[in-house]
């Protein structure tokens, strides 16, 4: 029997018995499906935070207190409070002889804080930055305008709304946020009151990047943040951006050697500080997401496993019930090949059916997954890669015919005449 | 011609170290287009021998000579090859394929041969059994005699050399019995060799000689007298 033939037969073996056939193959639909509905979410959530990381543009760094690895979470994270960033030193970077290919920074601090107007309040973030983050963290304004440099060195007492912040505080009120005062107040603070500050601008929409939500933030003189509101005289990082990405690896070491001077520290092995670029970002975040798409593919690979037990148990079960048949098709002409090849066939065709309906549910999951993530407000690419396709349905034939391939010998090894009297 | 030649054929079956005899130095011959009832009671070695006539096994000892070659050194794929090309089968149980139309059951044969035209032949051998008018019914929505016809058209359809019958009659009411002993005698008296396996005296009596077993020897090897000869409703057969 040639292979069109095989084909034939066994699909009208197959169609036969539809449901046992369903059955059989769940197994390996629920195994491919996980397959591309990990790799589409691992390629869909590669790009939102790749996104998210070009939104605060690729030649920023950030200088942060305390030394940390690079690599690893900085020390802030663990609840650990340093102050040896401080004002002098953000002034430090900006001298341009030391510091060629600095094209802006600000020292910034941070914290949660509520925004009165008239009676309504709105619990918010603040950052208390330089005039010039709107060009080092590529930020624009849509209303008014953003502190000045003289605003900024002064800590005059104005401030500039994030676009949710001011949605939240002045959409149907028909009142122009600009030129309105507002009283802030740190969460920490217990008394009434907080301190007046007139809005000057409204920042347009950005919307996230890193768990940071830009939106949802007030932004005001570097001195109000640190002095009225925190308390404090050092800062939580120095963001800085590079004129060129060709020049960061030259601007980290500028950046070293003059905090390195400034804090009289004699090696980088004692520094006090980090630097931090995107690149370093991008590459943490790819090392957990490649550690979790291993390991969510490792769980896929044991349904497949499973799955393919699954068809090895159908297919014995199968070969049992239909000995009578496999005995007569020996009497009539089947070569031990011919029933060998048949029951192969049978087991690759399952999966390859299996792996077919995993990826169309795969693909309808994923898709709708991105329709959920987008309607959150995600940028989340939908992408199905020809290669996962092509690998999951290779892998599940494959499935098939490694687990297929003891009934099927044992089918083609069946002697004639007691298949034929088996009862 | 003589299509089949036996000199001294033995088989033992071997089970748990203890052997026993079925056939004990069986020789005959039979030639083309020869009917032979090979008869006997139940345990007696006559679906032994039909087993190993029909290539589904092998003899322990002795010669057997097909179309007048020593099948001794056949190999597996080419006993598959006779039985597919050579040889004919009607079982006692029809062994048809449940949830398989009578047209696809009778095909099957020629599936396993390179013979492209499976549909045109099927029909024929139909036809020659009188079941035109059921070939896309299944299996199990025809009659137990149906079904036997069926197996008949099956045998057929490869054109072979010879069609064995193990007690085709055995599981059918006497009516389509005889219809099926009745389309046996007419592919005989068109030319095909049958041999059949029965206990029953009166089935036997539908060949023109009766080869009689008992205990692995045969003890009678003699022309039918008296033979049987079928009739069938005009309609049911043409």
């Amino acid at each position: 029997m040639d292979f069109i033939g095989t084909i034939k037969l066994v699909f009208r073996t197959l169609l036969a018995r539809k449901g046992r056939s369903f059955l059989t193959i769940l197994g390996i639909v629920i195994g491919v499906a996980g397959v591309i509905i990990i790799i589409s979410l691992g390629a869909g959530a590669q790009s939102l935070i790749l996104g998210q990381i070009t939104k605060l543009g690729s030649n920023l760094l950030s200088v942060q207190p305390g030394k940390s690895n690079e690599k690893g979470p900085p020390a802030q994270v663990f609840g650990v409070t340093i102050t040896s960033l401080v004002n002098e030193d953000a002034n430090a970077l900006r001298n341009k002889s030391q510091v060629p290919h600095i094209q802006a920074l600000t020292g910034l601090v941070m914290g949660s804080v509520s925004v009165t107007w008239q009676n309504k309040t709105v619990d918010t973030n603040f950052m208390g930055t330089d005039y010039n983050f709107p060009d080092v963290l590529n930020t624009s304004i849509r209303l008014g305008q953003f502190f000045d440099q003289q605003q900024g060195d002064g800590g005059a007492n104005v401030v500039v709304l994030g676009d949710t912040v001011a949605s939240e505080i002045f959409d149907n009120t028909g009142v122009n946020p600009v030129g309105q005062v507002v009283k802030i107040r740190s969460s920490a603070q217990t008394q009434a009151g907080g301190i007046p500050l007139r809005v000057i601008g409204v920042m347009a929409k950005k919307g996230s990047a890193i768990f940071l939500d830009f939106d949802d933030q007030v932004y005001l003189p570097l001195a109000i943040g640190q002095q009225q509101i925190l308390g404090i005289h050092y800062l939580r990082a120095i963001d800085i951006k590079v004129d060129s990405s060709n020049n960061i690896d030259q601007t980290i070491a500028d950046v070293k050697n003059v905090l390195n001077q400034q804090h009289h520290i004699r090696s980088d092995d004692n520094a006090d500080y980090t630097v931090r670029n995107i690149a370093d970002a991008i590459s943490i975040l790819s090392t957990i997401t490649n550690a979790l798409r291993l390991f969510l593919t490792a769980m896929a690979a044991l349904a497949l496993i499973v799955g393919g037990i699954g068809i090895l148990n159908i297919m014995l079960a199968t070969v049992a019930e239909r000995t009578r048949e496999i005995g007569l098709r020996k009497a009539v002409g089947a070569t031990n090949g011919a029933i060998m090849r048949q029951f192969l066939t049978e087991a690759g065709v399952l999966t390859f059916l299996g792996g077919i309906i995993g990826i169309i549910i795969g693909t309808v999951v994923s898709f709708l997954a991105s329709l959920v993530m987008k309607s959150l407000g995600y940028d989340w690419a939908f992408v199905i890669s020809i290669t996962s396709v092509l690998l999951a349905i290779g892998v599940s034939i494959l499935t098939g015919v490694i687990f297929g391939l003891y009934p099927a010998l044992k089918a083609s090894k069946l002697n004639p005449i007691d298949a034929l009297r088996y009862e | 011609m003589t299509l089949i030649e036996v000199e001294n054929l033995k088989k033992d079956y071997v089970n748990d170290e203890v052997v026993t005899r079925v056939l004990h130095d069986v020789s005959f011959k039979i030639n083309e287009g020869e009917f032979v009832a090979i008869m006997g009671p139940s345990g007696s070695g006559k679906s032994t021998l039909m087993h190993i006539l029909s290539f589904l096994d092998r003899s322990t000892s002795g010669v057997y000579k097909f179309e007048g070659k020593d099948t001794k050194n056949f190999d597996d794929d080419y006993l598959a090859k006779l039985r597919n090309e050579r040889v004919g089968f009607v079982f006692q149980s029809f062994n048809l394929l449940a949830r398989t139309t009578v047209l696809d059951n009778v095909r099957l044969p020629l599936v396993y041969s390179k013979i492209k035209d499976t549909d045109e032949l099927a029909e024929k051998a139909l036809a020659s059994v009188g079941l035109s008018h059921r070939l896309n019914y299944l299996t199990n929505q025809i009659s137990g005699g149906e079904k036997q016809r069926v197996a008949i058209a099956r045998a057929l359809v490869n054109n072979p050399a010879v069609i064995f019958a193990d007690e085709p009659t055995g599981n059918l009411d006497s009516k389509s019995g005889n219809t099926v002993m009745f389309i046996l005698q007419k592919l005989n008296n068109a030319g095909h060799t049958i041999i059949l396996v029965t206990h029953e005296t009166d089935t036997a009596n539908h060949a023109k000689r009766i080869i009689r077993i008992k205990d692995g020897n045969i003890i009678s090897d003699e022309k039918v007298a008296k033979r049987t000869v079928a009739s069938a409703e005009k309609d049911l057969v043409k």
